[in-house]
């Protein structure tokens, strides 16, 4: 998450980048492919440092830079050509124009799509070596591609390459010393020579006919038009056909499993299966195994259990505490509860505190500690900073959001989130958005902030728009989803239905109703399938454990500030006067015991921590379906609104924020009255 | 055969590209691989009308409103 913002920074003060970056003087080597090439495996390669892999588009919204040897090196988002269609090309462009060599990485299995960019870039007359990766892939299809041959055509250096089996990175030395520009058409310095002279620099003389507004302006000179553009594509397009259909010689196209399975997943008939089926994977693997029993052992068990009935006990040496234990024992009722007073400390009488241990040790006994010392409280009481946020972070929220992320990362590699993508876009035509719009939705259950940025990669504002309010308004991210999933599944069938039902209608309603009210036009889906193939598991588990670390460093500050800010307002008695506040609407409107109304000021921090604050109240399973259909429709966590201030303007923000607080109290209150 | 646009072709047939719609669309299809006067396979005609085609080995998922503007004619092979 915070990598992300940083990109971000990094986006926004890409000028500044590029000025330091000649400042110093290194050459700079820009990494360049259409999306899903590989491009982040080398820069991981180079850099020693780790990006993330992904093989669907739109992975790479910013750029990343780092050291090699005497050189810096950038990894850029894929794009299919150089141009300023949206925000990932005009990243991509600036950086490509002020390159000194351009690696330019090929997937060999699509090269009459990749060579397009290669093409552009020999146009440009930048320095280039170009990869033919997937070489693995090329292999088991028994294509044959002459890279001697294409080198002759382009007229730079070509290797063959594995990124994920490790081969062909040997040869980078020699591609970044071995550099050339490549063989571009005769007519081409006709057609460029006027605005070469004017602007002095051929790739944005380039760029320039091909009708980049933005370079035209940076320079004053007049603009190509779109017909000039169009001719020179079509140019291009052709040279690559031809050099595609002399280079390459197919031996046989057997089916292959996974190609199958990537046709069975577009089909209707087999996708809806596929995609239910998926579903139920999913499902049994987060929502029950990882919810219940992983989390039931590592919450229950390690974290009261033990850390914190040690941490407390510990803390009662020192300072007065009154603790009762509940003993859950069907036979003898009298054994249930015992309160212990200790108005010192813990030792002022041994054999109370002998009897407290034994009795508190029982395998059925559930311990509450309570502190009278403030700070004590503050540290280690209900909401205390230190016990309640570390059981929460570690035993509750990490194997949550791993098993989220590691669930994602499959379908990210397999190929399958563009298909899905594809699936859905009639559905997604409804409400405003195309079958792309599936990327920023789905990365939204990870982490809202995040899939925030991403809507940049939506084809227009309306789009980013509409995106961004079922984000911030119905998405819950992997953290909240980890509380509502385990209070959920505990609450029973017909709780989940009315949850998943309203949660969606809400989504319909508000997507449609924006997706009728905003002006202008959403964009059709054009995208290209990437092959569908296994993913790879060491990919997989280097991924999760990635975005994983950087999501809960990203975390933990908030829900320390959290804690510390609802903690705070629990000594200082402010929290029961808010809830007092809230009285009405909580217990009448809502109809939850007042103390829920700490949910929602900690919500405000952060939205999980807000469902977190559902956990110790022990609600009736129709209560609690209230109280997270009003948290999940609440209002974003402070992360994701600064993000969403950031991409989407003030007022924007501003609106969807404040309504985010009508929806979830207006839309709670409606099924409260219906359901309890 | 007369021309039609992309969404009324049927699943697994060949056709070829007579007139792309103007403007950055164009532009972003010829990229892809998809231009004026090329054969092309359609793989899937998904309910609804989104249509997923294939030129080699690239599969390219477009939309209903924008295979709408595609004019193509059908090929006999
Ligand atoms: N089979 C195979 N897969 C590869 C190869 N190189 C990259 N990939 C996969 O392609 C996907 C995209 O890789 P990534 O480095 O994220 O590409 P980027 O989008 O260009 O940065 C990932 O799932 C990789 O594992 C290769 O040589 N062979
Ligand atoms: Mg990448």
């Amino acid at each position: 998450m915070k990598d992300i913002i940083e990109h971000k920074e990094h986006h926004l003060h890409l000028d500044n980048i590029l000025s330091e970056g000649t400042k110093n003087g290194l050459p700079k080597i820009v990494l360049a492919g259409n999306p899903n090439v590989g491009k982040s495996l080398f820069f991981n390669y180079l850099s020693g440092t780790y990006v993330d892999v992904s093989n669907f588009p739109g992975t790479t919204v910013s750029i990343t830079k780092a050291l090699y040897k005497n050189s810096e090196v950038y990894d850029t988002p894929g794009v299919y050509g150089v141009s300023s269609f949206n925000d990932e090309e005009k990243v991509a462009r600036d950086i490509i124009l002020e390159a000194d060599i351009v690696i330019n990485i090929v997937n060999a299995l699509h090269l009459e799509r990749d060579l397009f960019l290669t093409l552009q870039l020999i146009d440009m007359g930048k320095k280039i070596s170009v990869f033919l990766n997937f070489n693995d892939e090329l292999k088991k299809r028994k294509i044959l591609i002459d890279p001697k041959k294409l080198s002759e055509l382009l007229g730079v250096p070509v290797y063959e390459a594995s990124a994920v089996k490790k081969m062909g990175f040997e040869k980078l030395d020699e591609a970044i010393a071995d550099a050339k520009v490549g063989i571009q058409p005769d007519a081409l310095h006709h057609v460029l020579h006027e605005t070469l002279n004017r602007v002095g620099s051929q790739a944005e003389a380039l760029l320039i006919i091909e009708g980049d507004e933005i370079i035209a302006e940076r320079h004053s000179v007049p603009c190509g038009s779109g017909d000039e553009r169009e001719i020179i594509y079509i140019e291009r397009r052709n040279r690559v056909n031809e050099i595609v259909s002399t280079v390459e010689r197919e031996d046989s196209s057997r089916g292959l499993f996974f190609n199958a399975l990537g046709k069975y997943s577009l089909n209707p008939v087999t996708g809806i299966p596929i995609l239910l089926v998926m579903l139920t994977v999913l499902y049994f693997f987060i929502g029950d195994f990882v919810s219940q029993r992983v989390v039931n052992f590592t919450e229950k068990t390690i974290g009261k259990k033990y850390f914190e009935y040690y941490l407390k006990s510990y803390v009662a040496n020192y300072t007065p505490s009154e603790i009762s234990v509940i003993i859950k024992d069907e036979e003898d009722p009298a054994k249930r509860l015992r309160v212990y007073s200790f108005k010192e400390n813990l030792n002022e009488d041994q054999k109370v505190k002998q009897e407290f241990k034994h009795v508190s040790r029982d395998e059925n006994a559930v311990v509450d500690f309570k502190f009278s010392n403030l700070i004590a409280k503050l540290l280690f009481g209900e909401f205390g900073i230190i016990s309640m946020t570390i059981t929460y972070l570690l035993f509750l929220l990490l194997p949550l959001v791993a098993a989220f992320y590691f669930a994602m990362a499959l379908m990210e590699d397999s190929g399958y989130l563009p298909r899905l993508a594809t699936m859905l876009d009639r559905m997604m035509n409804r409400i405003g958005l195309n079958g792309r719009a599936v990327i920023p939705i789905m990365l939204g259950f990870g982490c809202v902030t995040m899939a925030t940025i991403t809507t940049r990669l939506l084809g227009s504002e309306r789009e980013k728009t509409i995106a961004t309010a079922i984000l911030m308004y119905v998405i819950p991210c992997s953290a909240q989803l980890a509380v509502i999933a385990v209070l959920l599944s505990g609450a029973g069938f017909l709780p989940i239905l009315i949850y998943v039902s309203v949660i969606f209608s809400t989504l319909v309603v508000i997507s449609t109703t924006l997706n009728k009210f905003l002006p202008g036009q959403s964009t059709p889906l054009l995208i290209d399938l990437p092959i569908m193939r296994l993913p790879k598991l060491d990919n997989a588990f280097k991924k999760t454990f990635f975005r994983t670390y950087g999501f809960m460093k990203e975390a933990s500050v908030w829900f320390f500030v959290g804690a510390l800010f609802v903690g705070l307002l629990d000594v200082t008695g402010l929290l029961v006067l808010f809830q007092d506040i809230l009285a009405p609407i909580t217990t009448h409107w809502l109809k939850l015991p007042k103390e829920a109304a700490t949910a929602f000021v900690m919500g405000v921090v952060r939205r999980d921590f807000g469902a977190a604050g559902l956990f110790g109240l022990h609600l009736m399973p129709m209560q609690i379906t209230v109280a997270l259909i009003t948290i999940t429709l609440f209002v974003p966590c402070i992360a994701a609104f600064i993000i969403m201030i950031k991409e989407r303007g003030m007022k924007e923000g501003l609106i969807i924020w404040f309504s985010a607080w009508i929806f979830a109290f207006l839309i709670g209150g409606i099924v409260a009255q219906i359901i309890i | 055969m007369g021309s039609k646009t992309l969404d009324k072709i049927k699943k697994g047939t060949y056709f070829t590209i007579e007139k792309l719609p103007s403007g950055i669309v164009k532009v972003q299809l010829i990229r892809l691989g998809l231009s004026e006067g090329d054969t092309i396979f359609c793989l899937e005609r998904l309910p609804g009308g989104t249509i997923i085609v294939q030129k080699n080995r690239q599969e390219i998922a477009i939309g209903f409103e924008l295979a709408k503007l595609i004019s193509v004619r059908i090929k006999i092979i």
